[in-house]
């Protein structure tokens, strides 16, 4: 249904052709004095919106979280196994970066002389540093001309740190036994093992979002990144 | 090309190519609204014959004044890339340049070639953040070895503290130098000076030398360490001299004397207090209330 609201000038034309839509139009001629509005509205159809089909609202609270871990579920399996997928990227989701930045930063707690201010870092700081410097690094990637979408680059980042939450755990059980020099050698090689696990995990889903020039310089951020998470996670040292 | 006065259904972007030739010709589109609305915001590409016309007069004088390509407002995002738009070959090339400073060669002249850029300064700031704090810990660490009562700490603080000096001292002084220097030519009715990103840029890659200087200070040696933040304080300091030796030296000789002393002096005090506080080979005394240390001002070394 097309509306138009001539005005009063031009009132009889238009009622004469009220019947014919568009036919009044060949004999008028507008000038620039004249202001002309217009308005067309068209009507939404008949057929049923699409969503319904897809609604998730009577689905059982149990299948919807089960949905979403899953989800969460499938990209660590992507994370511990590399190849260059979509799927991670396809489907984002900031969950489990949450759950790992948690994780992480609990292990983190409990380190030597929590109350003095020298400690290991605060729970906090470990937030600070795991979401702002994903945000840091998504932005640099995007200044430089990267054609990945802001929360994709979180996601994957996020995700990325698993090996490292894996690697903190093992030093927290590995200290349980012992702190001398044999359990930080141990430390040290798991620790280097899983940031590098860590940096080539999240540069196979982010190199090819770069033109071919500028790689590297999206690519050491990145290395900086899960460096400083590994000597977080190498320097926990337990209260005694 | 139709005439105005041709009655057939015509496309937008013709409609708004005839309005913006003559906008007094009266038209006639189906859309009614946009007849009288010229097509002022640049919509299909017909139109922006027009406008680049005026785009292009207004970015030649703007490189006249400043050498940089502001392409939007600054609050759009295209207006900050302009600032990333390097390669890896040119980061590494002004990275170079910065270690390496030979006497005729300014390093703004000669590697930013106005197109400074703020990757590098900020990397290199944040990697130097990292740099120190890590080499401080691992220095204490290694000096305290022996000793049976220490126990290990990773000192987390100096962190934030390590990044609120760096990138004060990165952004800081560079606004007081420029607007210094450009008060200066106003003054003195002179030509020539650097452009704001410029001198950021200057003094963020002549901050590079410092990262590899503080990996080397773990070596525990004191005659060492001296060596190696002289060696970094001249090759970094003449990086800057050479840099604003051109521009000062018109001035008076009292000014241009006094403000290349006072950018050595600023930027030896950097290296001495982040060594003086971060590279701590004090006796470890245990303290009961922790007090905030000074910056980069005494020479004595606080116990932590």
């Amino acid at each position: 249904i097309v509306e138009r609201h001539l005005p009063s000038k031009m009132a009889t034309a238009a009622e004469e052709e009220a019947n014919r839509p568009f036919a009044g139009l060949s004999d008028v001629s507008i000038s620039e004095d004249i202001p002309v509005e217009g308005d067309i509205s068209v009507p939404v159809g008949p057929s049923a919106r699409r969503d319904d089909e897809f609604s998730t609202l009577d689905e059982p609270v149990k299948e919807t979280v089960l949905r979403d871990l899953r989800a969460v579920g499938k990209k660590f399996v992507h994370v511990l196994y590399p190849k260059r997928s979509t799927a991670l990227l396809r489907d984002w989701d900031l969950w489990g970066p949450l759950l790992l930045c948690v994780t992480l930063a609990l292990l983190l707690q409990g380190g030597a002389a929590d109350s003095d201010y020298q400690g290991g870092p605060q729970f906090a700081e470990v937030f600070v540093i795991v979401w702002f410097g994903s945000i840091i690094i998504t932005i640099n990637s995007k200044l430089l001309g990267g054609t990945i979408s802001f929360f994709q680059s979180l996601c994957v980042l996020g995700y990325c740190i698993l090996p490292l939450t894996v690697a903190m755990a093992v030093c927290r059980i590995v200290l349980v036994a012992g702190s001398g020099s044999v359990s930080f050698a141990v430390r040290l090689v798991v620790v280097t093992a899983s940031f590098g696990w860590s940096t080539f995990a999240s540069t196979a889903f982010l190199a090819d979002s770069q033109p071919a020039n500028r790689k590297a310089l999206v690519v050491y951020p990145v290395f900086l990144f899960y460096f400083v998470i590994g000597w977080m996670v190498l320097t926990f040292s337990p209260s005694q | 090309m139709a005439s105005p006065h041709d009655l057939q259904f015509q496309e937008f972007e013709e409609a708004a190519e005839l309005l913006s030739a003559d906008p007094g010709a009266s038209t006639l589109s189906m859309s009614a609204s946009n007849s009288i609305n010229p097509a002022g915001e640049g919509e299909g590409e017909d139109v922006k014959l027009d406008l680049s016309e005026d785009e292009e007069g207004q970015e030649e004088s703007s490189e006249l004044l400043g050498g940089q390509k502001p392409t939007g407002g600054f609050w759009t995002f295209e207006y900050y890339q302009s600032f990333w738009d390097v390669d890896t070959v040119q980061v590494l090339d002004r990275v170079k340049g910065s270690v390496m400073p030979l006497p005729g060669r300014n390093f703004i002249k000669h590697h930013l070639r106005s197109n400074p850029d703020l990757y590098g300064p900020f990397w290199i700031c944040v990697t130097l953040v990292f740099s120190v704090v890590i080499s401080g810990n691992l220095s204490t660490f290694l000096s305290e070895l022996g000793n049976p009562s220490y126990h290990y700490r990773p000192q987390f603080h100096r962190v934030t503290i390590a990044a609120v000096v760096i990138f004060m001292y990165a952004w800081l002084v560079p606004i007081g130098l420029w607007g210094f220097l450009t008060w200066r030519q106003g003054a003195e009715r002179q030509i020539g000076g650097y452009s704001f990103l410029e001198t950021v840029c200057v003094y963020g890659y002549s901050l590079f030398i410092y990262i590899p200087t503080s990996v080397l200070w773990i070596i525990p040696f004191e005659w060492l360490r001296w060596t190696l933040i002289l060696f970094a304080m001249v090759v970094s300091g003449s990086v800057l001299v050479l840099t604003f030796w051109p521009v000062v030296r018109d001035d008076t000789k009292v000014m241009s004397v006094a403000t290349v002393v006072t950018i050595v002096v600023l930027h030896t005090l950097l290296a001495i207090g982040c060594k003086m506080y971060f590279f701590q080979t004090a006796v470890h005394v245990p303290t009961t209330a922790p007090t905030p240390p000074p910056l980069h001002i005494t020479g004595s070394t606080r116990p932590h």
